[in-house]
């Protein structure tokens, strides 16, 4: 219990408390959720005030999975980092892997062969589909159905993560791309298992939409929910699907158009009314445009060096000077920002995390919803805590 | 009509359920340590180090200690100390060895850039994860001896690797041992040659003479054994 000053007591305009008629009221009740709450999605902490059920204040607290990613990365080569960019979002590495790639490409003037492209843009658009299929399948978790389509949402996960072991190595920690194209090159047989997993993709897509699209339930507890205004996205920095879903079309694949993205065709899928549910259909409907762009890629794909030649391995001395190198994640806007020195080691090495960014409004999304819909809400946020505390 | 969406959904879960007694689609799950998948090609964990020949696994490891792996371990778990003398690598070079060459692997993440890194092909990526053990420090702690495994396992668990990098080796051995013979040939027929244009009457004796003093007091000393195998570390 603390005491709490009226200020603090009063809704905010538009949200459903009641007056309540009891001795007690104005007190208000600081529940601590997390670190070790399993619908936080790893170790994160809400500190929810509570009047009654409805959340009154709501301080996200993080920093517990920190682990010194960015002066790790000015202390180690440039090379030596891009095993640790895996451990980012750590769903997402070649996602992420792509970001720092770029980064130092852009800082070295390093130029990167077709079929690299290619492959790169087969992997980010995978990484967009196993990242929104398992988005959608913890919601669902989140809203209490337990087990059931998180399960459906893993199966078809495992699909993809067999091709990236099978190409790189490692399921998660797939440390697969280079400054200056990619490490491995994927033979005709990997080309042939990512087609057959594209060609599958929209039919579960459409079964699972039949699970939960129309379902009452799964309507009643999200639509509505944890409104974000286009106005507030912007200032607040959000990116990514969270604010394609407050309905500002903005996707870095079209803004920026790097690697080969404008040979592509895709439609941005925008939201309308930025609650949960918007957040939860966007991300389908981005995983629907990304089945085209990936057999557009698999079918042009052309023969030739994965990695260019002349790109080297280790030993890099970029001359001093600065790039940021940002891609369309599948949780918004992953960049790196990197300053050299001229020595082989950053001089600054940061991380433009999606996650981190999108969270900070977390409390304007809660004020006035009980703790069943904070989680909710967290769970459409698409948060990993790997990159919010890096 | 409310609760249509409800009864699509559990279609699909009934769908599911029957599925999952006879299409393989639905039930993907393996019961691990019963059944096992099999692993890819590229699938890698933890290195070890490449051996020529496995009757003799410690004279004749790859790895001529240059160290860059251990430079380039982005979490630092390779330690490298350089052995004073010289043994005969497997295509009968005089080089370096590694004296110590420890890998501790609860701080190694796999990542592969030793295997990269590595001019002599002389550490690779290998496939095992069942080595969990109670014993948190030394257990995991390998060296040399733990690490080294032969050329056969190599091609055992990534035959395309193994054959790729089999082949330049042998390129690269053929390249250097028809180098050798050249400059061979070159110097001797520069000797011959020396020997021709020098008109000389007293050429001859010397090649008699010679070999005597040379067998009491070589000047060139014959190649020196290789050290004995420093015996394997005691196993715990």
């Amino acid at each position: 219990m603390i005491e709490a000053s009226t200020d603090a007591l009063l809704p905010s305009p538009g949200s459903r408390v009641r007056p309540v008629r009891d001795p007690f009221h104005g007190d208000l009740l600081e529940v601590s959720m997390g670190p070790h709450h399993p619908s936080t999605h790893g170790v994160f902490r809400m500190v929810a005030t509570l009047d009654g059920e409805t959340i009154v204040r709501l301080k996200p607290v993080f920093g517990y999975l920190h682990r010194n990613h960015e002066k790790l990365g000015e202390s180690t080569t440039y090379l030596a980092s891009m095993p640790y960019t895996d451990r980012l979002d750590y769903l997402c590495s070649m996602t992420n892997n792509w970001a720092y790639a770029l980064a130092v490409e852009r800082l070295i003037g390093q130029p990167v062969p077709e079929r690299a492209e290619y492959v790169r843009v087969i992997l980010a658009e995978l990484t967009r589909l196993l990242n929104h299929t398992c988005l959608a399948g913890f919601l669902l978790q989140d809203c209490g159905a337990s087990g059931t389509p998180l399960m459906y949402a893993f199966r078809e996960r495992e699909k993809i993560l067999d091709l990236f072991e099978s190409l790189s190595g490692s399921r998660m920690m797939c440390n697969y791309q280079r400054f200056g194209g990619c490490r491995v090159d994927p033979g005709a047989h990997w080309l042939a298992a990512a087609s057959r997993v594209t060609e599958g993709y929209g039919r579960f897509l459409d079964e699972f939409e039949a699970l939960l699209t129309g379902n009452e339930i799964m309507m009643a507890r999200t639509q509505g929910v944890g409104p974000l205004s286009a106005k507030l996205a912007v200032a607040a920095g959000v990116t990514g699907p969270m604010l394609r879903a407050a309905g500002v079309a903005y996707d870095i694949r079209k803004v920026d158009g790097y690697g080969i993205y404008p040979r592509f065709n895709f439609r941005v899928p925008l939201g309308e009314h930025g609650d949960t549910y918007d957040r939860y259909m966007l991300r389908i409907l981005e995983m629907r445009e990304s089945i085209p762009i990936l057999r557009q890629a698999l079918a042009e794909i052309p023969a030739g060096p994965i990695m260019d030649p002349k790109a080297r391995l280790r030993g890099l001395r970029p001359k001093a000077g600065e790039s940021y190198g940002r891609i369309e994640g599948p949780k918004g806007e992953i960049g790196f920002y990197l300053v050299s020195d001229g020595t082989p080691n950053p001089y600054r090495y940061r991380v433009r995390p999606p996650s981190l960014i999108n969270l900070t409004i977390l409390e304007d999304l809660c004020l006035g919803r009980t703790i069943a819909d904070a989680v909710i809400i967290l769970g459409s946020v698409d948060i990993v805590l790997g990159e919010v505390d890096r | 009509m409310l609760g249509t969406g409800l009864i699509k959904g559990l279609m699909v879960t009934a769908k599911n359920l029957a599925g999952s007694f006879h299409d393989p689609e639905r039930l993907v799950t393996t019961e691990y340590p019963e059944q096992r998948t099999v692993l890819p090609q590229n699938y890698r964990n933890f290195p070890f180090l490449v051996t020529e020949n496995a009757e003799d696994p410690m004279g004749t490891l790859r790895c001529v200690a240059c160290q860059i792996c251990e430079k380039e371990c982005p979490p630092q778990c390779i330690y490298i100390e350089k052995s004073k003398d010289k043994k005969a690598d497997a295509a009968g070079k005089m080089q370096i060895y590694p004296a110590v060459f420890d890998i501790d692997i609860s701080v190694c993440m796999s990542c592969q850039i030793c295997v990269e890194v590595c001019p002599f092909d002389a550490i690779k990526m290998d496939q095992v994860f069942e080595i969990a053990t109670a014993d948190r420090f030394t257990g995991l702690l390998l060296d040399r001896g733990q690490l080294s495994k032969p050329n056969s396992y190599f091609h055992q668990i990534h035959p395309t690797d193994a054959a790729e990098v089999d082949g330049r080796l042998a390129a690269e051995r053929k390249a250097a041992a028809e180098k050798a013979k050249a400059a061979a040939a070159a110097a001797a027929a520069k000797a011959a040659a020396s020997t021709a244009s020098a008109p000389s009457p007293v050429k001859a004796p010397p090649p008699v003479s010679a070999p005597p003093p040379a067998t009491a007091v070589p000047a060139i000393p014959p190649p020196v054994s290789p050290p004995p195998p420093p015996s394997p570390p005691p196993q715990p």
